[in-house]
């Protein structure tokens, strides 16, 4: 398969690239590690009539720690989260998640920026932007905002990136006290979109009080979803078995799942029930045994 | 309108011509005529595509020739020295790592990179490095023991032993 003629560029600064976009329009799309988009391309799903290609754009490639956040560039491969000590050692849910995205040569060039961008629920990365309460910084020839990841996704291949606009960095708050994270998807092999997975994010005070939980849900919603009764059901206790258990209900009851060639509804609520208890216990076990 | 390019295969220097949207894999097969790189499911699930570029093993089919421009590709062709065959296709054959051999260099190209970064890795560590490259014929019992012996000719370690396991 070969996708429709296009033509190509590939900028080497932001700023080209951003010229570039608003010179072209809607006509253009942007190039990020190009795993979903050009499949797309090649099953003429998409066929844009130019491509600029941000992969010779270095000053998009970076992991750092500031100001309390992790920041990573947009272009930064799922590969260097996956193998970052910085991040394995506030962020374990990393791994988990790396782990369970594609396979890895598709990980050797997919980008975490490019998995937002790309606006599909099926993806793994935003349920984890979703529990970690990440923000997004967007890119434009006016200069740069910041969007939070609950403003982000705004539908099926949409997101709060304009035409004219591209995602630059993606910022996650470090938890100061007790904290642990975890993900996981039920997949049918290995590479496969999720039948239903679950993003978790638990902060404790001195007491073992949980005072932060963030639950994403990935594929079980037309958009990534937040798993809002199951938070608050989190919040403000020590999370003893019954509070686990409303919370996987309360998710299994407010994700809104379609049947398909993964499962039927009821099959991925169930899933999503079971993955969301493991989850809250794995995230927790964490915390406490740092 | 074509874009002319210029990139290294197997430490070669080509300079072509060719059309945004022609693949890596195709541009490799068609128009340098190295044909060692496979073309399976075309979709990035299967890996028979798999080359180095520029050292990491990605999917050819799921990257534009173009984006390979200024960049060092290694496909199996370029694998084996003056000396003979690299210690991969070594432990492909000394255990029957291969039946009808197709998905073959996809996954040698893989373990490269995977013993690269991970020179003794587990059991485990092999069939989650080799996650996305399908073999229809082997079971995958004999790569992975290729893989183990290869690991062990590059450490200069004592080779483990190519004898067929029979389980009762």
């Amino acid at each position: 398969m070969i996708p429709s003629s296009f033509d190509y560029t590939a900028p080497s600064s932001l700023d080209e690239a951003l010229k570039l976009l608003q010179d072209l329009g809607d006509d253009a799309k942007i190039l990020a590690g190009g795993h979903s988009l050009i499949p797309m391309m090649k099953l003429r799903f998409a066929e844009p009539e130019h491509l600029i290609d941000l992969n010779n754009v270095p000053e998009l490639s970076y992991l750092k720690i500031e100001g309390g956040m992790l920041k990573i560039g947009a272009m930064t491969r799922e590969v260097e989260t996956e193998e970052s000590i910085d991040v394995a050692n506030h962020f374990p849910i990393f791994a988990d998640v790396a782990k369970l995205i594609a396979d890895p040569q598709v990980r050797n060039f997919g980008t975490l920026g490019g998995n937002l961008a790309h606006g599909d629920a099926a993806n793994d990365q935003p349920a984890v932007m979703l529990a970690l309460n990440a923000s997004v910084e967007i890119a434009g020839l006016n200069g740069r905002r910041t969007v939070g990841i609950d403003d982000f996704f705004y539908g099926f291949y949409a997101t709060a990136v304009q035409e004219d606009e591209i995602l630059t960095e993606i910022s996650i708050p470090i938890p100061m006290g007790l904290s642990g994270n975890a993900y996981h998807k039920v997949e049918r092999k290995v590479g496969d979109y999720a039948t239903g997975g679950v993003a978790v994010h638990l902060e404790f005070d001195e007491q073992r009080i949980c005072t932060k939980a963030g639950i994403g849900l990935t594929n079980v919603n037309p958009t990534p979803l937040r798993a809002v009764r199951s938070e608050a059901a989190l919040v403000g206790t020590s999370l003893n078995e019954e509070d686990i258990a409303s919370a996987a209900q309360y998710a299994s009851e407010d994700c809104n799942p379609s049947s398909d060639l993964r499962g039927d509804v009821d099959y991925k609520r169930h899933i999503i029930k079971a993955i969301t208890k493991k989850m809250i216990n794995k995230a927790k076990q964490r915390a406490f045994n740092n | 309108m074509k874009k002319e390019i210029t990139l290294k295969i197997n430490g070669e220097e080509f300079t072509e011509q060719v059309e945004p949207r022609t693949l890596l894999v195709h541009f490799i097969r068609e128009n340098i005529g190295m044909t060692g790189t496979h073309i399976g499911c075309d979709t990035s699930s299967c890996g028979a595509c798999t080359i180095l570029i520029d050292g990491k093993s990605a999917k050819s089919c799921t990257l534009l020739a173009v984006q390979a421009a200024c960049k060092e590709i290694t496909t199996v062709e370029g694998i084996a020295t003056t000396e003979g065959v690299h210690p991969i296709q070594e432990g492909f054959k000394e255990n029957h790592g291969l039946h009808c051999g197709f998905c073959t260099p996809g996954m040698m190209l893989r373990a490269i990179e995977l013993l690269e970064k991970n020179p003794d890795p587990t059991e485990e560590e092999i069939r989650w490095g080799i996650s996305g490259n399908l073999c229809r014929c082997t079971g995958y019992n004999n790569i992975v023991k290729s893989i183990k012996y290869a690991g062990a000719k590059l450490r200069g370690d004592e080779l483990p032993s190519t004898e067929p396991e029979f389980v009762e």
